[in-house]
């Protein structure tokens, strides 16, 4: 201890000759760029998957209805609600907003006398810190969730182009896990469905490898599982809420993951048994999609269910229309086989009209279903359409599905008419006859929209140039070109555009941009169209229709109280709507049956 | 140097043949007196209970429990990535360890690797709090004592040290910014220039706390020889940072067990030799010194660009294999660790947080409480600087 210990503290007084620290108006004190305030919702970009929901610790998010916002496809319509009372302000919610709709301004500060007032919705609540324009904002590279999709492994089209053998890999199981990982189970994929299948709970199982269950969640709302996991047109991943992040989830593809896991035995080992038999008796005619989904519900339910399939093996348009490389054959016979399992009794080769009277099956049965499908192309009715050469798509593909020749050889030179995925399909079925039989592909392809507007989907495009189909974009065509009693050509003028003023179809052309496409033959595949001919003129006539289609009540029943129809015949072609609507008849079905007013 | 009371009333009161105390609060001879939990001369919420005899104590017990909140079991309910925001709550005044050390434990048991920058930011804001924790011991352990004034100061820089905090983490005391797989964000435009106008300010104020503080006749007559831990305890208490390199042995997690990118900075730890109160309160305040010096190496030699966050799985269903991990680092008290077990399922099984003031707090200062004076107890229990939150996760 000295003397300077004694004088030093002194020093403290020198404080009196400066300034104070005091900050004298802290509530107007501006909070850092990125500091974590009250939030901030842009409800417009918000979809509502709830995930910032999900992620809170202390529960202080609740997903809300909001005035003003309605539930659609890929909008849960909810909206965040978040209490102060228990928020900890650490942003995890902004941290896994799937649309960055989500932030926090850098206002700190708010008083009112109010709790209640600490808990509302931001954005729908109108606050002052709104519009702030700082705050903590996820940085860009910041992702607490995966944004990029497992690859897919797929044939190099130069191995494939000669082949109808599957083009697609599919996951094994660590590609499976990674991409099930990226999943925020938001469950919006599950709205748009239009089979409502549980797709967060089997991409849940796949994360977990168990998948008996996987398989099990599959068989409650499709048991066409197997064909949807390669085909499906998944709108699911239309709405997926990682799409805003990156890429959505490859739904389609984990489906068809759980199916390429398990065998035969474990699905059937795992499907939900039968119940006992109720003595009632369903006829369906027609073995594809909604025809045998409806077998497999009213089959589980106990109904005696006989389906009667006019071509020599089940599976309708998936096996018919499909080409293999999309969808092997055996994968269709594993979801029949499947199918068959539960007592469904499928009789081909049994067409009803012919073999078998459409009155006979009504005497015979308790309910019958329609399940027709789209077996007919359509034409285009331009000049020289008529021509045996100018073909239809639907007709070629079902010779390619039984492997029979065309009539006149394999076409050297093609031309088709359509911009849809059945132009697709047949324009790569061709390609691949003809790169087997002569060793090149001409295959031309006109459509009548612009490339922003293909019907296709966008992989099949890139895959049908890949393999040599050469795509011609708003092309309409005018006139197949027949010299000499052979077709040579299709001439087309270029689409100026597709729709009339009103939204009507009514394509008009530029004249002056004619193109003349050679090809000795040329195959239309603008649409399909139900062949109903089996109904016979008096059961045409007493039935009701609407816009050349059956008219039918919610649940697929027809004017006549005996009669259902489902499928792409009363909703349009897509495998998975036809499932969807295989359902939707078979409880209606059931339903009437039970109440034993069927007939 | 300073004695309370004669060496020959070390052994008062009387041991029973059991060795426990022989204390008759019949006789009239003692009395209880609580010091805490509502105590301007307690550290946080806990409490000792005093028994006295005369002014001097002869025995202390310390109680916790007043700030228990149990967020080693709330974390087996939530998953890893739930765990994160809760963890800085165990200790508030230097609550970036329990963020880095939960966050190096589930990396190493997940098997991801933050990036090299994420670990120059980590580093960085570790040493930023420790500065900031010493500031509220100075001001602390002045306080002890009846000098008002110090407190006033450091809590001054603490408050730009937490605006530095603000702008880089976005918040003041709960960061929230060390998170499994990184960290939150780089550093924001300017932030060199204001953290080293910070650090000026920092010297500054220390330079007058050394003149009034520590250079300061009454200080030195309450704290020097006061509160003295023999080095022989260290290791019988696993007593470690400051209280024990004020004892003259060099243990630092820094240098002993090197951590994120202290093995690229040059220091050395901070020793003294007389292991009183006045030395840990010299050892602390030289080592604030060296913080600052850290931070300006980290500010000279950290990246600027790069990854902040490896690639994570999805949080919102991370599972994380079985394993098990002690992670530890030194912070303003000593060794802070995080002992993690996982089972392969989304929530950690186990949560052991070691916080250094357990056995300060607990059993070194009940040892060291005996037999010093009622006046003394705030000073005493202030030198061990504990942080009661971490006695009780």
């Amino acid at each position: 201890m000295s003397i300077k210990d004694v004088l030093s503290p002194f020093t403290a007084w020198k404080n009196l000759f400066r300034d104070p620290v005091s900050i004298r108006d802290p509530l107007n004190r501006a909070a850092a760029p990125r500091y974590r305030g009250f939030h901030q919702n842009d409800v417009a970009q918000c979809i509502g998957c709830g995930t910032c929901e999900d992620i809170c610790q202390n529960g202080a998010i609740d997903m809300v209805p909001v005035e003003g916002i309605a539930t659609k496809q890929g909008d849960s319509g909810l909206r965040p609600r978040i209490d102060y009372g228990r928020c900890c302000w650490c942003a995890l919610c902004v941290d896994v907003c799937m649309t960055h709709s989500l932030s926090m301004s850098n206002v700190y500060t708010w008083v009112d006398g109010d709790p209640d007032a600490f808990r509302f919705t931001p954005g729908v609540d109108k606050k002052p810190w709104d519009d702030a324009a700082l705050g903590y904002r996820r940085p860009e590279e910041h992702r607490l969730t995966g944004r990029v999709r497992a690859p897919m492994g797929e044939i190099e089209p130069a191995e494939r182009i000669d082949s109808f053998a599957e083009i697609v890999d599919g996951y094994d199981v660590a590609e499976a896990q990674f991409e099930a990982d990226r999943c925020v189970s938001c469950g919006l994929c599950v709205a748009t469905c239009p089979t409502h299948m549980a797709i967060p709970q089997y991409i849940k199982a796949i994360r977990d490898g168990d998948y008996d269950l996987g398989v099990s969640l599959l068989y409650e709302s499709n048991p066409f599982s197997g064909i949807c996991g390669r085909v499906c047109t998944h709108k699911c991943e239309t709405t997926c809420a990682t799409r805003h992040e990156g890429e959505p989830i490859a739904i389609r593809w984990l489906k068809r993951h759980i199916m390429d896991q398990v065998s035969v035995d474990q699905i059937k080992r795992v499907l939900v048994k039968p119940t006992a038999p109720t003595g009632r008796k369903v006829a369906i005619v027609g073995a594809g999609p909604a025809g045998l989904t409806a077998a497999f519900d009213l089959a589980k339910q106990g109904h005696q269910v006989t389906v009667y399939e006019a071509l020599d093996q089940p599976g309708g348009m998936t096996r018919w229309g499909i080409p293999e490389y999309r969808l092997p054959y055996d994968i269709i016979d594993q979801d029949v086989d499947i199918i068959r399992s539960v007592g469904v009794d499928i009789r081909c080769n049994a067409r009803i009209g012919t073999d078998i009277t459409l009155d006979q099956l009504k005497a015979d049965h308790d309910a019958v279903l329609l399940g027709l499908g789209l077996q007919l192309g359509r034409a285009t009715r331009i000049p020289g359409s008529e021509h045996a050469d100018v073909r239809k798509a639907v007709d070629l593909l079902r010779l390619a599905t039984a492997g029979e020749p065309i009539a006149g050889g394999t076409p050297r030179e093609v031309v088709v008419i359509g911009g849809g995925n059945v132009a697709m399909d047949i324009a790569r079925t061709l390609a691949r006859l003809q790169q087997q039989a002569y060793g090149e592909v001409k295959v031309i392809l006109t459509a009548l929209e612009d490339r922003a507007h293909f019907l296709a989907d966008p992989e099949e495009i890139k895959e049908a140039g890949e393999e040599g189909v050469i795509i011609l974009d708003a092309r309409g065509p005018q006139q197949v070109v027949v010299e000499n009693g052979s077709v040579t050509g299709l001439k087309t003028w270029r689409v100026k555009a597709i729709f009339d003023e009103q939204g009507r179809f009514a394509p008009s052309y530029d004249e002056a941009d004619a193109q003349f496409h050679p090809g000795s033959m040329v195959v239309e595949a603008i649409g399909q169209m139900t062949d109903a001919s089996l109904l016979g003129d008096a059961m045409t006539e007493q039935l009701a229709w609407q816009r050349g289609r059956l008219q039918v009540d919610v649940g697929g029943r027809t004017s006549a109280s005996w009669l259902w129809a489902a499928g792409d015949m009363v909703r349009g072609p897509d495998v998975v709507s036809a499932v969807a609507d295989g359902h939707r008849v078979a409880a209606s079905i059931h339903a009437a049956l039970q109440e034993g007013i069927a007939k | 140097m300073y004695q309370p009371f004669p060496p020959d009333r070390s052994q008062y009161p009387a041991k029973k043949a059991d060795g426990t105390l022989d204390i008759d609060l019949t006789s009239g001879k003692y009395l209880k007196l609580w010091q805490g939990p509502n105590h301007p001369g307690i550290t946080g919420n806990m409490s000792v209970e005093l028994t006295v005899c005369g002014d001097e104590v002869v025995e202390g017990k310390t109680h916790v429990g007043y700030l228990h909140r149990g967020f080693e079991k709330l974390m087996e309910r939530r998953t890893f990535i739930q765990c994160f925001p809760i963890v800085c709550r165990i200790c508030v005044p230097e609550p970036d360890f329990n963020e880095y050390c939960y966050a190096a434990a589930v990396e190493e048991l997940a098997g991801i690797q933050a990036p090299e920058r994420a670990h120059w930011i980590r580093t960085l804001i570790l040493e930023m709090g420790r500065i900031n924790s010493y500031m509220m011991y100075l001001g602390g352990q002045a306080g002890s004592l009846g000098q008002g004034v110090i407190g006033q100061w450091t809590t001054y820089v603490r408050d730009l040290m937490l605006d530095r905090f603000e702008e880089l983490t976005g918040a003041r005391i709960y960061h929230m910014f060390i998170l499994p797989g990184g960290v939150r964000d780089g550093l924001p435009d300017g932030f060199a220039g204001r953290m080293e106008e910070t650090l000026r300010e920092i010297e500054s104020i220390l330079k007058d706390v050394y003149d009034v503080m520590f250079c300061n006749a009454v200080f030195k007559a309450r704290t020097v020889g006061m509160g003295v831990i023999d080095p022989a305890w260290l290791d019988e208490y696993g007593v470690t940072g400051p209280n024990a390199r004020a004892a003259g042995v060099a243990k630092d997690m820094r240098k002993d067990h090197p951590y994120l990118v202290y093995p690229e900075l040059a220091f050395e730890p901070v020793t003294g030799k007389d292991s009183d109160i006045y030395t840990r309160a010299d050892v602390r305040r030289r080592d604030v010194l060296v913080s600052v010096d850290l931070i300006r190496q980290i500010m000279a030699k950290m990246p600027m660009d790069g990854p902040l966050m490896c690639a994570v799985p999805n949080v919102l269903h991370w599972k994380i294999p079985r394993g098990e991990t002690y992670i530890r680092g030194e912070c303003s008290r000593g060794e802070y660790g995080y002992y993690l077990v996982t089972d392969g399922s989304g929530y950690p099984r186990r949560v052991n947080v070691r916080g250094p003031s357990y056995t300060h707090a607990m059993a070194l200062l009940e040892r060291m409480i005996v037999n010093i004076s009622i006046s003394d107890v705030a000073a005493l229990m202030v030198s061990l600087h504990t942080y009661p939150p971490e006695i009780e996760r």
